[in-house]
């Protein structure tokens, strides 16, 4: 065995730079499964009412399609891990992509893997470090969620079989990940290459969930192969080798890459850019744009698709039966009620305004990238001053969440405009409901920017009060959360139910409170050092 | 004729650590002023003031007759600046980011940016991460000399050049200040600011330890003698003279170091003892700034010592 050298030194530097990271992922996603199953079981006064409930739920496209299909709905246990199982298994092959790139892909390209790699250090070793690392956590995460949801008292054999489906969720995606940083030449570009495939699994299965005749759908997915594992039903944890098979394929195709390749390339060489600078490169919006348009892009496609196929989903959801506990539950998650689609459509578009609050808060934050990375010491070495830097990034942050949630509104529409007699109709009907969370997500934005302006060094907290938000405004009602607690969510106020009524005075007072904060960033940004390393 | 930059008790702390403290520095209009220092001393730190990316905590300081801090628009016109540590955008092209930075200065000069470019062998289709490091700063390069702007801020402009490279940077700023603009220079390389630079200034621990022409510093400090004598004095008498240092007495070979001031001195005592042959070199500019260096860590090691 040769090319391994060091990879115990690496492991352990690892384990020293993800020291909070791992443990704050691993204990939040822990908390996640284990609160999730027992507060789902609290709301069903007897196990009756749950196997009622999973009944409807199992009955119902809507649910299947965003959470997956239950395996045994006679199984009261079930319930409980509805929620976490497909949503909470994404999450896991975040924190798997986040640790492999780290370690693999990010080193490279700030040129430290060259540093390390000139010691007794195996051209295998980073990777397999990274690899082990990762999987490690996903394997060790996966464990403590199964034993929290047994804690919570759910089935000890079941609770083990989620386990064993969450691992295969987060493995698949280290393979993936491991295979993605050696295609790409930036971190950024594997980051976009995994993210992408996470969203096709999640759509792939919930298309092959929902659709006669398209079941086959879900065996290809490796999100699928963990509603295959069946948990609190067959609980077959033979279906969970597969994603382990192909992790381990996928990390062989990963070596196979790293054989072939020099190091800092990708698989796919750099093409040669314009000798001299487009005359419209001329201003701090129009960098702002050349650096991010691509993302932007990506996402628009992303939300598109999932427009499309939610609102495909949403068409058939009123013609099965409509049971008064999926509307229950579905209420509780959508916070008011309407037709079981537009509830079920309402629901989609607050985790929709959450996901374009994301996008917003990493566009706003790509000003602290760019000072990190020295660049902004260079534009305001010129006559640019800080107001218009921040304003080219602000108005991507801003106007690139708002086009996000108009697309994925016009998505809906197309995707289910036979429900509603045409788009123009369907248009009509969703769009104002899509577009009502802007101002909620323009006040996410607007803090994150004002995070920046204050406080660079810690812009992460830009991230945990969207972690908040989500935790307080989404899951809160879920939980029975007391009402302040919910209200403290800026995505709690004007919301819109499709074809509801738009409330004027919540939207402008979260509009002004966006504002104000923008401005506020402004006048933070001006009175700061720059931050040099 | 007015100065360009006028730095009077600078003093920057970021947190517990003392970056600047108490930095005095005159950069004349249209000279080239070397600006020298340990690593840590605090150039970056004073030309990162200079370019109003960190506000000062004490002290003043004059730019082209403006506020570095508050008038950064109308003074960024009229500067330009390469960083000591260039980084470009990967996704841009090296031409792309000229043309931008140039622009957002408020225009470049498009012949300049031409003759510049084949001047220094660049490339400017490559991608900014495609860029060796010596290509990175020639971009950097490009973009500031091709402008037409009153005053240069180069913070080691030509660390990782090819001598090739850097003697064609030298051209440039010799006919830049033909043309009477300013050009402050941070440096560790003694030669280049040796060949370039009317002026210098050396710090170390964010002060000032010394300024002047290298005429003026050169006077300061020794001149190394080697000679040979017909008839030469016993060694202890030599070592006796004023201002001698390290004397050694091999055969008829003399070998010693004296201070400058006391170099004719040296020269009228040694006469009748008959010189055969004589050389006497003046201090390089490296032996100044270790000299300064030393000096300077005896200063920090006599008040570690009070302190203790």
């Amino acid at each position: 065995m040769s090319g391994y050298a060091a990879t115990g030194t690496l492991v352990r530097l690892a384990l020293r730079r993800d020291r909070m990271l791992v443990p704050v992922w691993v204990l939040a996603l822990v908390a996640l499964a284990g609160g999730s199953a027992s507060s789902t079981i609290a709301l069903y006064p007897d196990p009756a009412k749950a196997v009622e409930a999973a009944r409807a739920a199992a009955l119902s496209p809507a649910i299947v399609g965003m959470y997956g299909p239950i395996a045994d709905p006679n199984n009261p246990d079930s319930i409980g891990a509805l929620k976490t199982l497909v949503l909470g298994g994404i999450f896991l092959a975040v924190l798997a992509c986040i640790l492999v790139r780290r370690h693999t892909r990010s080193e490279e390209e700030a040129g430290l893997t060259e540093l390390v790699g000139a010691g007794v250090v195996g051209r295998r070793a980073p990777l397999t470090a990274a690899v082990l690392v990762a999987s490690v956590t996903v394997v060790v995460t996966s464990l403590l969620a199964g034993l929290s949801m047994a804690g919570a008292g759910l089935g000890l054999t079941g609770s083990l079989a989620f386990a064993a489906a969450w691992a295969g969720i987060g493995l698949a995606f280290v393979g993936v990940t491991a295979a993605a940083a050696q295609l790409t030449e930036t971190a950024r570009g594997c980051t976009g290459f995994v993210i992408g495939t996470l969203g096709v699994t999640y759509l792939v299965r919930a298309v092959g969930d929902t659709s006669a005749g398209l079941g086959w759908l879900t065996w290809v997915s490796p999100i699928g192969w963990a509603e295959k594992v069946e948990v609190y039903g067959a609980n077959r944890f033979i279906v969970a080798l597969i994603p382990a098979v192909f992790t381990i394929a996928l990390i062989g195709l990963a070596f196979a890459l790293l054989e072939r390749r020099d190091l800092g390339a990708g698989l796919v060489p750099t093409r040669p850019g314009a000798a001299v600078g487009t005359p419209s490169l001329r201003s701090p919006f129009a960098l702002a744009w050349r650096l991010q348009r691509g993302l932007l892009i990506g996402w628009l496609v992303g939300f598109a698709i999932f427009g499309l196929v939610l609102g495909g989903i949403a068409g058939s959801v009123t013609s099965f039966v409509d049971s008064p506990q999926v509307a229950d539950m579905l209420t509780r998650l959508g916070g008011s009620a309407g037709s079981l689609g537009d509830v079920f459509l309402s629901t989609e578009l607050r985790f929709m305004a959450i996901g374009a609050a994301a996008y917003g808060i990493s566009a706003a934050l790509r000003l602290k990238s760019e000072e990190t990375d020295l660049h902004t010491e260079q534009v305001l070495a010129t006559s640019v001053s800080r107001r218009a830097l921040l304003a080219g990034h602000a108005v991507i942050a801003l106007g690139g969440s708002a086009l996000l949630l108009l697309v994925v509104g016009a998505g809906l529409a197309l995707g289910g405009a036979s429900q509603f007699n045409g788009f123009r109709k369907a248009l009509g009907h969703l769009l104002p409901a899509a577009l009502a969370p802007i101002p909620a997500v323009w006040v996410c934005v607007g803090l994150a920017l004002v995070v920046y302006g204050a406080l660079p060094k810690v812009v992460v907290v830009a991230w945990a009060l969207l972690a908040a938000f989500l935790v307080v405004g989404e899951l809160g009602p879920l939980f029975g959360f007391p009402r302040g607690l919910v209200d403290l969510s800026p995505f709690s106020h004007g919301t819109v139910v499709p074809g509801g009524s738009v409330p004027g005075g919540p939207l402008v007072a979260l509009a002004l409170v966006a504002a104000a904060l923008v401005l506020a960033a402004g006048v933070t940004f001006r009175r700061r050092d720059l931050v040099s390393s | 004729m007015s100065a360009a930059i006028e730095i009077r008790d600078l003093h920057k702390s970021f947190g517990s650590s003392v970056a600047l403290d108490g930095l005095d520095l005159e950069v004349g209009t249209g000279e080239v002023h070397g600006f020298l220092g340990p690593n840590g001393a605090g150039k970056s730190t004073t030309l990162r003031i200079l370019l109003g990316l960190l506000r000062a905590d004490s002290g003043s300081v004059i730019l082209l007759g403006g506020n570095p801090w508050t008038d950064v628009e109308s003074l960024h016109r009229r500067l330009a600046y390469v960083p000591g540590d260039v980084t470009l955008w990967p996704t841009l092209s090296g031409g792309e980011v000229i043309d931008l930075l140039g622009r957002l200065r408020g225009g470049l000069n498009a012949t300049k940016r031409t003759a510049l470019v084949e001047r220094f062998e660049l490339d400017p289709t490559k991608k900014g991460r495609t860029y060796s490091k010596g290509n990175r700063q020639k971009v950097a390069l490009v973009a500031a000399l091709s402008s037409d702007v009153d005053l240069l801020v180069l913070d080691e402009p030509t660390s990782g050049l090819d001598p090739l490279m850097e003697a064609i940077f030298r051209e440039e700023i010799h006919a830049i200040r033909a043309e009477g603009r300013t050009v402050l220079l941070s440096s560790h390389i003694l030669s280049e600011v040796e060949a370039l630079c009317d002026r210098l200034s050396i710090i170390r621990a964010g002060r000032n330890v010394e300024t002047g022409t290298l005429a003026d510093l050169r006077h300061l400090t020794r001149t190394a003698i080697d000679a040979v004598l017909a008839d030469p004095p016993v060694l202890q008498e030599i070592s006796a003279f004023p201002g001698v240092t390290a004397a050694r007495l091999e055969g008829d070979r003399l070998t010693c170091s004296v201070e400058t001031t006391h170099l004719g001195d040296l020269l009228a005592r040694l006469g009748p003892h008959g010189i055969r042959s004589l050389t006497s070199q003046p201090p390089s500019l490296e032996e100044l700034f270790m000299d300064q260096y030393r000096r300077g860590s005896a200063l920090t090691d006599q008040a570690a010592e009070a302190r203790a």
